[in-house]
C-alpha cells in the first residue's frame, strides 16, 4: 500500500526530510531566539523594563528553517542520482585530490573577516573573489568547450549596466536585479553566439574580441541611455534582505545596525559585500563541478575535444555552444551587477579590453578547465600585484615575465589535471 | 526485392564548388557487410561523411529504412540507428575509457547503460581493463576498438566505418575485422566498411563498391571482386 502511495500521491522522500528536519531546527532556534533575540532587558530609570521583540526572533526562526530546508535540498540536488547517474552501475568520483585543499579554501575563506577584521584587506579579497568568479564562469567557456573568447568582459559590463540602469530608470533593487543581470547576460551571450556558431580558433577570438569592443563602444557613446564616460554614480548598494547598511536617521528605514542593536560599523556592508561575492563564487564552482557530469557538461568537454566526433555521436553543436556561452555570461552578468552595487558607480572604462585580457590569463595560467587552477590563478594575478605596489612602474613587466616563466615550466597551465567524473560500481552488473 | 536498408541515389556532393562525388548509388540490405574500396582521395569518406549530412548532398537522395534522410540533421541521424566511427578514430583523448563509452550513450535510453557497457567489454576485453585510463594514452589499436565501442553505444542498425585498419599492425586489423564479424553476425548490425586495406575487407564483406574519382565503377561479391584481375592489379598487389 505505501508503495503505491509512494508512487503516485505522496510527497517525495526529500521533501519529508526537509520538513522533519526544518521542523527541527526551527524548534532549536525557538528555543535560542525567544531569550536572546525575543526579550530584551531595558535599563529604564526606575527599573529593568522588558521590552519584547518578536519580529526579530520571528525573522530568526523563518531563516533558520528556510536555510534547512534549502540545505537539504541542496544537499540531495549535489547527490541525487542525475541524468548521469541514471546510468545503473555507475559512480560518480569526486574530485578526491584537490578536495581537501578546496575545503581549506573555503574554511579560510569563511573566516578571513575574522582573521584579518581590517577594509583593506576585506576589499582586496572581495577582489580576488570577483576575479576568481569571472575565472570559473569563462572557465566553462574556454576551459571546457574550449571556444576562445576574448570579450568576456562584455558580459560583465551587461551585467554591470543592467542593475544600474534598472535601478536609475526603475528604482529596482539589487535582490530583483541580479538575476535579471545574470539573465541579460545570458541572452547576450546568445546573442554573441549564433554568429561565431562557426568560427573556431583564432577567427572565434577575434570576433568575440569585436563583441567585446562593440559593447564597451556603444556604452560610452549612448549618452542618453548610460550617460557615456562620465558613468552612471550614485547607484544604491544591496541591504542586507531589506535592512539597509548606514547611519540610523530619525525617521528613516531601519538599519542593519539598528536591527540587530549593534553600533553602526563601516566594515558591516565591506563583510556583507564580501560574503555575498563569496555565495556568488562558490555557487559558480558548485555549478560547474556538477554540471561536468551532466551530459550538457560532458557535451562541452567533447566539443573542445572534437566537434566532428561530437557530430558523430548525436550531439548538437549548436545547442551545445549557444548554452556553453549563455551560461559563462550568466555568471559574468551575475559578478557585474555585484561590481555595480560593491562600486556604486559604473562606466565603460572598466569593461576595457584589458579586463578581458586578464581574464583569460586567469584561466590559461590556471590549466584551463581546472576550478582550483582559476583560484591560484587569480590570486597571483590580482593579489600579488597589490602587494607589490610599490613596483607599479614594473608591473606589467613582472606580468609578462610571470607568463613567460609559466608557459615555459608549465605550459599547459598551473594546475591542468583533469579528474574523471565516473567510475563503474563494485560487484557484479545489476541485473536487467 | 525487399526494400533496402540504405540507398544512396545519384548523390553529388563536394566542398565549395568542387564535388568530390558525382552521382553515386548504392544499396546496402539488412545484415549485410559491405565493403567500400579505393584509392586514395577517391571521395569514400566524403561519401560516409555525406551519408550522415555533413557536407550535404547537392543532388540525389540518401533513404535509410525507408525514410528520406537526405535533410535530416547530423545529430540526429543516430537516433535513427545510422552512427559512423569516423576516420581518423576521433576518440575524446582527455575523457577516460569509460567516460568515452559514455559519450557513446548520451543518445541511448539509459536502461541500457549497463547491459551495452558489459557487451562491449566482451567484445573488447582490453577496453575493460582500461577503462580508467584516458583515451589519449591507449595505442593505436586500443584507440580504435574505443572507437568502435563507442559508437556501438549509440545501439546503431547501421554501422559506418571509414578505415579502422588505418596506421595498425596486421595481427590488430585481423582482431578487429574478426569482431566486425561478430557484431554483424552476433548483434545484427548493418556494417558499411571503408578500406584501404583492400584484401580484408573483401574477404570478410557479403559485398563491395569500387569507387574511382567520386563514382561507383565496380560492384560484386567480396570474392568475386578479390578475385577480378583489374582489382588485385589496381588495389591488391602493391596497387593502390
Ligand atoms: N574538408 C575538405 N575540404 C575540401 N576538400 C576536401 C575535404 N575533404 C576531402 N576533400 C577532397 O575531396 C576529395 C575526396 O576526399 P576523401 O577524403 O573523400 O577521399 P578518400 O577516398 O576518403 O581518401 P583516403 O582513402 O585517402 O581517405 C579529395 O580530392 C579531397 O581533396
Ligand atoms: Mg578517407
Amino acid at each position: 500500500m505505501s508503495a503505491r502511495l509512494l508512487k503516485h500521491g505522496a510527497p517525495s522522500p526529500v521533501l519529508v526530510t526537509a520538513i522533519r528536519e526544518a521542523a527541527l531546527t526551527g524548534l532549536l532556534v525557538v528555543v535560542l531566539a525567544v531569550p536572546f533575540l525575543g526579550l530584551k532587558i531595558e535599563n529604564a530609570g526606575n527599573g529593568l523594563l522588558l521590552e519584547t521583540r518578536w519580529p526579530a526572533a520571528f525573522i530568526a526562526v523563518g531563516l533558520a528553517m528556510g536555510g534547512r530546508v534549502l540545505l537539504v535540498l541542496g544537499r540531495e540536488w549535489w547527490h541525487r542520482p542525475a541524468v548521469f547517474d541514471r546510468f545503473p552501475g555507475t559512480v560518480f568520483l569526486s574530485e578526491r585530490p584537490l578536495w581537501g585543499l578546496g575545503m581549506a579554501g573555503i574554511l579560510l575563506a569563511l573566516f578571513l573577516p575574522l582573521l584579518l577584521p581590517n577594509r583593506y584587506a576585506i576589499d582586496t579579497a572581495t577582489t580576488l573573489l570577483i576575479y576568481v568568479m569571472l575565472g570559473w564562469g569563462l572557465n566553462i567557456v574556454v576551459g571546457l568547450a574550449g571556444l576562445l573568447d576574448l570579450g568576456y568582459v562584455a558580459f560583465y559590463a551587461v551585467g554591470a549596466y543592467s542593475y544600474a540602469l534598472l535601478s536609475l530608470y526603475f528604482d529596482y533593487s539589487f535582490w530583483l536585479c541580479l538575476p535579471l543581470a545574470g539573465l541579460l547576460a545570458a541572452l547576450f551571450g546568445i546573442l554573441l553566439g549564433f554568429p561565431v556558431l562557426r568560427l573556431r580558433g583564432d577567427y572565434l577570438a577575434i570576433v568575440t574580441l569585436g563583441f567585446g569592443e562593440i559593447i564597451r563602444v556603444v556604452l560610452t557613446n549612448w549618452n542618453t541611455l548610460t550617460h557615456g564616460s562620465q558613468g552612471i554614480s550614485g547607484i544604491p548598494r544591496p541591504s542586507f534582505f531589506g535592512l539597509p547598511f548606514g547611519v540610523a536617521v530619525e525617521g528613516g528605514p531601519v538599519t542593519f545596525s539598528a536591527f540587530f542593536g549593534i553600533a553602526h560599523d563601516p566594515l558591516h556592508r565591506v563583510i556583507f559585500l564580501y560574503y555575498l561575492i563569496l555565495v556568488l563564487a562558490l555557487g559558480t564552482n558548485a555549478f560547474t563541478l556538477r554540471i561536468r557530469r551532466l551530459p550538457i557538461g560532458r557535451a562541452w568537454e567533447a566539443l573542445r575535444e572534437d566537434e566532428t566526433a561530437c557530430r558523430a555521436l548525436g550531439l548538437d553543436p549548436t545547442t551545445i555552444k549557444l548554452s556553453a556561452f549563455a551560461i559563462g555570461a550568466m555568471f559574468a552578468g551575475l559578478a557585474g551587477s555585484f561590481f555595480a552595487a560593491r562600486q556604486g558607480f559604473v562606466s565603460p572604462e572598466s569593461f576595457a579590453f584589458l579586463e578581458s585580457a586578464i581574464i583569460l590569463a586567469i584561466v590559461v595560467l590556471g590549466g584551463m578547465g581546472s576550478q582550483t587552477g582559476v583560484v591560484v590563478a587569480a590570486f597571483v594575478l590580482v593579489v600579488l600585484p597589490e602587494w607589490f605596489r610599490d613596483f607599479v612602474e614594473y608591473r606589467m613587466f613582472l606580468f609578462g615575465a610571470a607568463m613567460v616563466a609559466v608557459m615555459l615550466w608549465r605550459p599547459q597551465g598551473l594546475l591542468s589535471h583533469r579528474a574523471p567524473t565516473l567510475r563503474l560500481s563494485p560487484g557484479p552488473a545489476p541485473p536487467h | 526485392m525487399a526494400e533496402a536498408m540504405l540507398a544512396v541515389e545519384g548523390v553529388h556532393a563536394g566542398y565549395g564548388p568542387r564535388l568530390a562525388l558525382k552521382g553515386v548509388d548504392l544499396h546496402i540490405d539488412r545484415g549485410e557487410i559491405v565493403a567500400l574500396i579505393g584509392s586514395n582521395g577517391a571521395g569514400k569518406s566524403t561519401l560516409l561523411m555525406t551519408l550522415c549530412g555533413h557536407p550535404r548532398a547537392k543532388q540525389g537522395r540518401i533513404w535509410f529504412e525507408g525514410r528520406d534522410i537526405t535533410r535530416v540533421p547530423t545529430h540526429d541521424l543516430v537516433r535513427c540507428g545510422l552512427v559512423q566511427v569516423p576516420e581518423g578514430r576521433r576518440i575524446f583523448s582527455r575523457m577516460t575509457v569509460l567516460e568515452n563509452l559514455q559519450m557513446g550513450a548520451l543518445t541511448s535510453d539509459s536502461r541500457h547503460f549497463r547491459p551495452d557497457l558489459d557487451r562491449v567489454f566482451a567484445l573488447f576485453p582490453v577496453l575493460a581493463e582500461r577503462r580508467a585510463q584516458r583515451g589519449g594514452v591507449l595505442s593505436g589499436g586500443e584507440q580504435q576498438m574505443l572507437a568502435i565501442g563507442r559508437a556501438l553505444m549509440s545501439r546503431p542498425r547501421l554501422l559506418l566505418l571509414d578505415e579502422p585498419s588505418l596506421g595498425l599492425a596486421p595481427l590488430v586489423v585481423r582482431k578487429i575485422f574478426a569482431t566486425l564479424e561478430e557484431i554483424n553476425a552476433g548483434e545484427g548490425v548493418t556494417i558499411l566498411l571503408v578500406e584501404q586495406n583492400a584484401y580484408h575487407a573483401l574477404k570478410l564483406a557479403f559485398r563491395g563498391y569500387v569507387m574511382v574519382n567520386g563514382v561507383i565503377t565496380l560492384t560484386g561479391t567480396g570474392s568475386g571482386l578479390l578475385a577480378n584481375p583489374e582489382i588485385r592489379a589496381a588495389y591488391l598487389e602493391g596497387g593502390g
